[in-house]
């Protein structure tokens, strides 16, 4: 008989970061029988995938695999969703930590019913963060159409005016409560899983390439945010600095990554971010020149491989092996001439485009700010896992850089090294 | 169950603004039912109202008239009693004017009438779920192939207690894994080259006492369900009876015409096919059993056929070789020729085969370049003054890797250059290689003592189904043709969803990783078999659908035996007796409903979702006919999928989007449960087209349950038949897709098609 000694469910698993591989980690879990917080720094689920238009190399929309997953969680008792919520402190030992969260206030309470209201009272707009700053929203605004959960939120940047004070009078269900302050949750726990992410590398940082300096130089994830139905342009690919539709696109690949003085490492999916984006651009523009200039093209495997040759076939969109030395803008058309030496020809390509594309690429979270717990990490700033020691573990992109269907692999292998811990007492 | 009833119509969010509420709570009265209704009912007060209901009065069969289903989920969950959620506020308000009362017909308000009384039918017709409970029920783990993903997968799955057996078909553990001098790191900071780590694992497995290990072992079948699997196991080469029949081939199927043999003959072709061999559903009485299967069988070296790779030499030259000949050749110690048993102090490695393509090998990945890397490394170990040349078209070192590859580019006995190699060729004992547009220029040759070609790594799952399930489909997983034979997963966001539950693929049998990857890899796929085991136990369905506790129920009375439900299951939960009666195997079943769909004669249905409660929330909408009306509105059934078109509906109303308010909106399980019943129930009762609405299929499926909305496609296509019986045209019954971030598309969609049905003119049948 085996019943008793397998996996007792007892013990509870903290999971900081509500992406793709934090979702996935704590689903996995709960669905197996243990209790699950799962906290996230946002006012919404959904991390970094929730602001891509489209996965590779499926081109299929990661709202629907998010809109599953947060059914599994509203269905499920076992997962407890905190938002807005960082780890302040953690102090134990595997098997038994204690954990405070700060939890921001977001100003509105349980009652909201995401009747849109207060958004209608509020004038007040400020920069979308979700769209990288390309659009104003509200003050008083829902974070996404899947937002989970679905309550609206304010901006702390109209709290204390008078905005604030109409948003509170337009709400009928007394949901907005402007004097929330932050408060603290202590949680005892068994495990930890650190699904902490990514962000896109500051390309304000790579200063050859002219981002920030040019409008019409804009990143990868400033793309799919522009190819998105929910995003600035509603789903319209247009530069920046006029609206116009672009006739030539360069993709810059590397754009910070395999480079020194930036990431030494490769960041896993920007050459199959370019060549989706590819396809973004010429669903809209039949007839658009794509260029793409690269150090290799990584599409390692059968499926990558199949969508990289099936783009090949695109007579418009040109491959150039050669990392882009310069860039500079004509001030009249503020067109983009992209300067790079082909590196098997030996010629001086300078290429004139109506839009840039850098394929930033992917730096941990806590390359920035490391966690409050005794975790180990590389001189890139990736969590090291310790499965020895275990109680704490990194999954997804906070432990390397990785695609969606890695880190969904690595997140999913999380949740039973969390288990593991806690079987283990 | 003796349901008492409450209805509860929220007034809030804009919804008693737009409608007659008293219109509403009259359409309950006719129902023989009362409703109560209140300005905020998912607040606390208004909850509070409905329990205090189901405490006093012992209401149990709740009907909740407010926003959709998939926001309040937990608020709006009362243990013990059916729920349904009416859906006045996205589908309804937000997403149509307020009805204009000057005028004869106030289209929302009708529509808001016709979702109450669907809620109310479809509650009148579902009962609460008794979860299924497996007769008998193993927690034990059973993991094919025994090389470092296999080995891993045991391990994880140990330590958290679960009994496990590791089946391996070789006389050994270990796999490739065992062959290789080196190996690359499984750590950072990812330098240098490591011993292997495969027997420090052999060792740590044979610390487990809950697992066994079976080496020269292969699986015969799995016969049975997750929980309950019966394995027989025997001796690689050994014909058994208990071997897995294999189902006929197409093209034995059909007569020299092509027409379908008939069912007694098809029965003795299979069994004739099959000589030998027990069918399925006779289960090895001295069977193991276990719960759940992790398929980690992995992969064998790729084979180049006869002149395959003539231009690179090999095949005729004898120190060409692939880089899994290479690799046991550094196996056995220093790297020596093969031709003469010379030192190879000088070896190239090819990476793609060129041919003005650049594409690598077949069944590569990122592994082959970092093992044509590792390889280098080999040649510089042995040699103070080797010499390594890579030829690669795209050096795929992605992620941390990187760093590897960084490390090796500081060796100055390494060169890696793009290009094309075009020619190798022998120049007295050694050879020279002619390469194209690389790096160094032009047309470079290079002496070497030998050439090495990345060839790659091919899935077993490609010869042979290994798993050998005792289904009626079929051993194998289905459409692993799409993944070039590997035992893949189709979905990005789920990679460990197969179409055969239970069983869960692992390492390079899915595609070609690194020791690291598979090992990581490993771990996933124990948890998905542990999930899976304890999701049986309890008697729920596994994803998408976790926790759902109802299963297909068949009234076997009515089965005509067509077999349509065995054949057309994506999961292959169901396998037929000889005469074609379906066996259920209810925890295999995901609970689609594809099943349902199919049944022509409906004997299929779940708990609460089955052929009635949908048909009588078809038949509950109010087809106003020219006695009611001068010019009576159209009247559209819209059968929407629950995952993608149903929150693409609600999102479209969240933004305000408008759209025709003669669409009633009816969310199935997915597109593969719609029955054809419930669209010839609409069109006969006077409705004016049917639509349905879901997920894209083809390779790229979408569809959360594979086949649903492919299935659906077919059988709207072969709906033509019956219409023309009822003299309607077949433009009145179509099926659109739609991905969940289409919401913007919605509109249009249902606009365009009400046009096109409103051109055609209303259903004649209107009326009668």
């Amino acid at each position: 008989m085996t019943a008793d000694k397998a996996a007792p469910a007892s013990g509870s698993i903290l999971v900081v970061g509500g992406g793709i591989s934090g979702l996935t980690t704590a689903i996995e879990a709960a669905e197996v029988g243990y209790e699950v917080f799962l906290v996230e720094k946002n006012p919404y689920l959904g991390g970094r995938v929730a602001q891509l238009n489209q996965y590779f190399p499926k081109l299929c929309p990661p709202s629907c695999g998010l809109e599953i997953n947060f059914r599994r969680i509203k269905d499920n008792p076992k997962i407890k969703v905190i938002t807005m919520a960082e780890v302040e402190k953690i102090n134990g030992s595997p098997g038994n930590y204690d954990v405070s969260v700060r939890i921001n206030p977001r100003y509105i309470n349980e009652n909201c019913t995401c009747c849109g209201e207060c958004q209608k009272a509020c004038s007040t707009e400020v920069a979308s963060d979700f769209n990288f700053g390309m659009n104003k929203i509200k003050g008083a605004y829902l974070p996404s159409d899947l937002s989970i959960p679905a309550r609206f939120v304010l901006s702390p940047k109209i709290i204390g005016t008078e905005d604030a004070k109409k948003c509170k009078e337009a709400c009928k269900y007394d949901a907005i409560d402007l004097n929330m302050s932050a408060s603290t949750m202590n949680l005892k726990v068994g495990a930890v899983v650190w699904a902490t992410g990514w962000t896109p590398y500051d390309a304000n940082k790579i200063d050859n390439l002219g981002f920030g300096r040019y409008p019409n130089i804009i990143t990868n994830m400033m793309l799919e945010r522009l190819a998105s139905t929910s995003g600035p342009t509603c789903g319209k690919i247009s530069r920046p600095s006029d609206g116009k539709a672009p006739e030539s696109v360069a993709f810059v690949q590397c754009a910070g990554s395999r480079d020194e003085n930036h990431l030494p490492y490769c960041s896993y999916i920007c050459c199959m971010a370019s060549l989706k984006q590819a396809t973004y651009i010429r669903e809209q523009y039949p007839d658009a020149k794509i260029y793409v200039f690269y150090i290799d093209l990584r599409t390692p495997g059968y499926r990558y491989e199949k969508f990289y040759q099936n783009i090949k076939e695109d007579k418009n969109i040109f491959f150039i092996k050669g990392k882009v030395a310069e860039v500079s803008e004509d001030p009249g058309t503020r067109n983009i001439t992209v300067v790079a030496e082909n590196a098997v020809t030996g010629a001086k390509i300078r290429q004139n485009v109506e839009l840039v594309v850098l394929a930033t690429g992917m730096q941990p979270n806590t390359a920035l700010a490391k966690h409050p717990a005794d975790l180990a990490y590389n001189e890139d700033g990736f969590i090291v896992n310790d499965f020895v020691k275990g109680g704490m573990f990194a999954a997804g992109c906070a432990n390397k850089p990785a695609d969606v269907v890695s880190s969904n692999q690595n997140a999913t292998g999380m949740a039973l090294k969390a288990i593991q811990t806690l079987v283990r007492r | 169950m003796n349901k008492k009833y409450g209805v509860y119509i929220c007034t809030g969010c804009g919804i008693g603004e737009a409608l007659n509420i008293d219109g509403l709570s009259a359409a309950v009265k006719k129902a023989r039912k009362t409703a109560k209704t209140h300005p905020f009912l998912c607040g606390k007060e208004g909850v509070e109202v409905i329990k205090k209901d189901i405490a006093d009065e012992g209401v149990n069969a709740v009907v909740i008239a407010a926003c959709s289903r998939r926001v309040n989920t937990d608020v709006f969950r009362f243990d013990g009693c059916i729920v349904d959620r009416v859906n006045l506020r996205e589908q309804v308000v937000w997403s149509h004017p307020k009805g204009d009362k000057t005028l004869e017909i106030d289209h929302t308000q009708m529509l808001a009438n016709d979702y109450l009384k669907m809620g109310m039918a479809r509650i009148d017709k579902i009962l609460p779920p008794e979860p299924y409970k497996l007769d008998n029920f193993t927690r034990k783990i059973l993991v094919i192939g025994g090389g470092i993903t296999g080995i891993s997968a045991a391990i994880d799955a140990a330590k958290v207690g679960y009994d496990v057996t590791i089946v391996e078909k070789e006389d050994k553990l270990g796999g490739y894994a065992a062959k290789v001098r080196k190996q690359l790191p499984v750590n950072q900071p990812y330098t240098g080259l490591v011993p292997p780590i495969i027997s420090d694992k052999i060792r740590e497995l044979a610390s487990f006492p809950n697992i066994t290990v079976k080496t020269s072992t292969m699986v015969a079948r799995i016969a049975g369900q997750p929980g309950d699997f019966t394995v027989t196991l025997k001796k690689p080469g050994e014909m058994i009876e208990f071997d897995v029949p294999f189902p006929l081939p197409p093209e034995m199927k059909v007569d020299s015409n092509g027409k379908e043999l008939d069912k007694d003959k098809l029965i003795e072709l299979y069994k004739d096919y099959n000589k030998g061999k027990n069918d399925i559903l006779s289960f090895d009485p001295n069977g193991e059993k276990f719960g759940a299967v992790v398929l980690a069988a992995g992969w064998r070296p790729y084979v180049p056929a006869e002149g395959e790779f003539a231009h690179l030499g090999f095949g005729t030259i004898a120190d060409v070789v692939t880089n899994d000949q290479f690799e046991a050749i550094a196996a056995k110690g220093k790297i020596l020729r093969p031709s003469d048993g010379k030192e190879a102090q000088s070896v190239v490695f090819v990476q793609s085969p060129g041919m003005a393509d650049d594409k690598d090998f077949e069944y590569t990945g990122s592994v082959t370049s970092l093992v044509a890397l590792k390889q280098a490394k080999y040649v510089r170990d042995d040699y103070s003054d080797g010499k390594a040349y890579i030829f690669y078209q795209h050096m795929k070192t992605p992620g941390l890797q990187e760093l590897f590859y960084k490390s090796l580019q500081q060796d100055p006995g390494i060169f890696m250059t793009k290009g094309e190699v075009i020619s190798v060729s022998k120049n007295g004992s050694g050879l020279v290689v002619e390469a194209d547009n690389t790096l160094l220029g032009e047309k470079i040759q290079v002496k070497a003592d030998m050439v090495v070609i990345g060839t790659g790594m091919v899935p077993v799952t490609v010869d042979d189904p290994v798993i050998n399930l005792a289904y009626r489909q079929g051993p194998g997983f289905r459409d692993n043709a799409i993944f070039n034979g590997y035992a893949d997963s189709n979905f990005i966001c789920f990679p460990y969803e197969t179409q055969r539950t239970g069983v869960y693929a692992a390492g390079c049998i899915r595609r070609a990783l690194t020791m690291e990857e598979s090992i990581e890899d490993a771990t996933g796929a124990a948890l998905k078999a542990i999930q899976c085991l304890e999701s049986s136990n309890r008697g729920v369905a596994v994803h998408p659908r976790y926790g759902d506790m109802t299963f297909p129920d068949f009234f076997f009375q009515r089965c005509t035996q067509c077999k349509r439900c065995t054949e057309e299951c994506p999961f292959g939960a169901l396998d037929d007796d000889e005469k074609g009666t379906p066996k259920p195997n209810p925890t295999r079943c995901r609970r689609c409903g594809t099943c349902m769909g199919a049944c022509p004669e409906r004997i299929i249905g779940f708990s609460d979702y089955n052929i009635d409660s949908i048909g009588s929330m078809v038949k509950a909408i109010d087809v106003p006919s020219t006695d009611d009306f001068d010019d009576p509105p159209m009247r559209i059934l819209g059968l929407v999928c629950e995952n993608d078109a149903y929150p693409a509906i609600d999102i479209a109303g969240l933004n305000r989007l408008q759209f025709s308010a003669d669409v009633r909106f009816l969310p199935v399980r997915c597109l593969g449960s719609i029955n054809v019943i419930w669209i010839k129930e609409a069109l006969s009762k006077g409705m004016d087209g049917v639509f349905a609405l879901g997920c894209k299929h083809g390779d790229q499926y979408q569809c959360h349950f594979v086949k649903g909305s492919e299935l659906a496609s077919i059988r709207m296509k072969k709906i033509g038949e019956a219409l023309a019986s009822l003299a309607l045209e077949v433009e009145r019954v179509a099926q659109f897709e739609i991905a969940i971030d289409e919401f913007d598309k919605v509109p249009k969609i249902i606009n365009d098609f009400v046009k096109l049905v409103t051109d055609l003119g209303p259903n004649p049948l209107k009326g009668f």
